[in-house]
């Protein structure tokens, strides 16, 4: 299986996000993490985060528009963004949260309103190119989509 | 298939006597799921809860009016640190104030490295304090911390 041209293709897709910087060490954690137990961990992990980092994002996103800002209240969003985004190994998305964060304890609205925009195109960016390297990943495992069965 | 949308998610195990539980607090369903696996495949076992407010229901001292479930027997609480209404340290008080909780250790999680932030835990009572995410290098200082203080 490991020589298999879609085995392949997934080792170098993850390799991509790697060198690229979407990714860093502790996605490969999780990988490691993933065992007959738990035979769909990473996806499973993944789509907790996209699931909650979107809606953090609306959160945001609606805070922003609110005047007064309320800066605690974004930083307590940005914080669990920046969390999970660390969880997972999401470096870019976990950086621009940092840069977001130095901004919201500036106070700076304008300085918030750029950097959410680079969280979002970082999240965006990253979301595709997980969807698709999760998508080979499906096609590469020999019971993709089975649950396991806990033992009891 | 366990999911944790705010209630408790707890993994099967074997027996329940002599088993050590670990109680884990985190406001992050992917900090959960983490810690759930990261937890998994010893002989432990963990329930992970959303909130110090329901780590506290499930310790039974949550309720003023007493709670209507049986208090849990849990050998170790692992905490986040920040976490929206209580945070972990909010929480390690109220565990180190009870006379029925205080000898169970408390680890804090941070996802921030703030020195004066681990001091205060510390001195409050917590026995660690560990960087987030976890590694498995942090499950062993867990273990130990368990098995040396039973």
């Amino acid at each position: 299986m490991e020589c298999s041209p879609l085995y392949r293709q997934a080792a170098n897709m993850k390799k991509s996000l790697l060198d690229q910087g979407y990714l860093d060490e502790q996605f490969h954690q999780l990988e490691e993490l993933q065992d007959d137990l738990s035979p769909n961990f990473v996806e499973e992990v993944v789509t907790l985060f996209f699931r909650d980092s979107a809606r953090l994002i609306a959160g945001i996103d609606q805070a922003l528009e609110k005047t007064p800002r309320d800066f605690q209240r974004l930083d307590g969003f940005i914080h669990q963004l920046k969390g999970s985004s660390s969880s997972i190994g999401a470096a870019k998305v976990k950086n621009e949260c940092s840069a977001f964060q130095d901004h919201c304890n500036q106070g700076s609205t304008e300085g918030c309103l750029r950097s959410f925009k680079r969280v979002k195109r970082e999240h965006a960016a990253l979301r595709q190119k997980l969807e698709n390297y999760l998508q080979v990943l499906r096609q590469v495992s020999p019971s993709p989509m089975k649950a396991a069965v806990r033992p009891k | 298939m366990s999911t944790s949308s705010g209630g408790a998610s707890a993994n099967g195990g074997g027996g329940g006597v002599g088993e050590l539980h670990v109680l884990a607090v985190d406001d992050s369903s992917v900090g959960r799921k983490l810690i759930e696996k990261l937890l998994t495949g010893f002989p432990y076992r963990v329930t992970t809860v959303d909130s110090g407010k329901r780590a506290l229901e499930l310790l039974g001292i949550g309720k003023e009016n007493g709670g209507s479930s049986k208090a849990a027997e849990v050998n170790l609480i692992l905490t986040d640190y920040c976490m929206p209404e209580m945070t972990g340290y909010d929480l390690l008080k109220r565990v180190k104030g009870s006379s029925a909780l205080r000898d169970i250790p408390v680890v804090i999680m941070s996802s921030e490295n703030v020195p004066n932030r681990i001091s205060r835990c510390m001195e409050e009572g917590a026995v660690d304090f560990l960087l987030k995410p976890l590694r498995p290098a942090d499950v062993s200082r867990i273990m130990n911390i368990m098995t040396g203080s039973k």
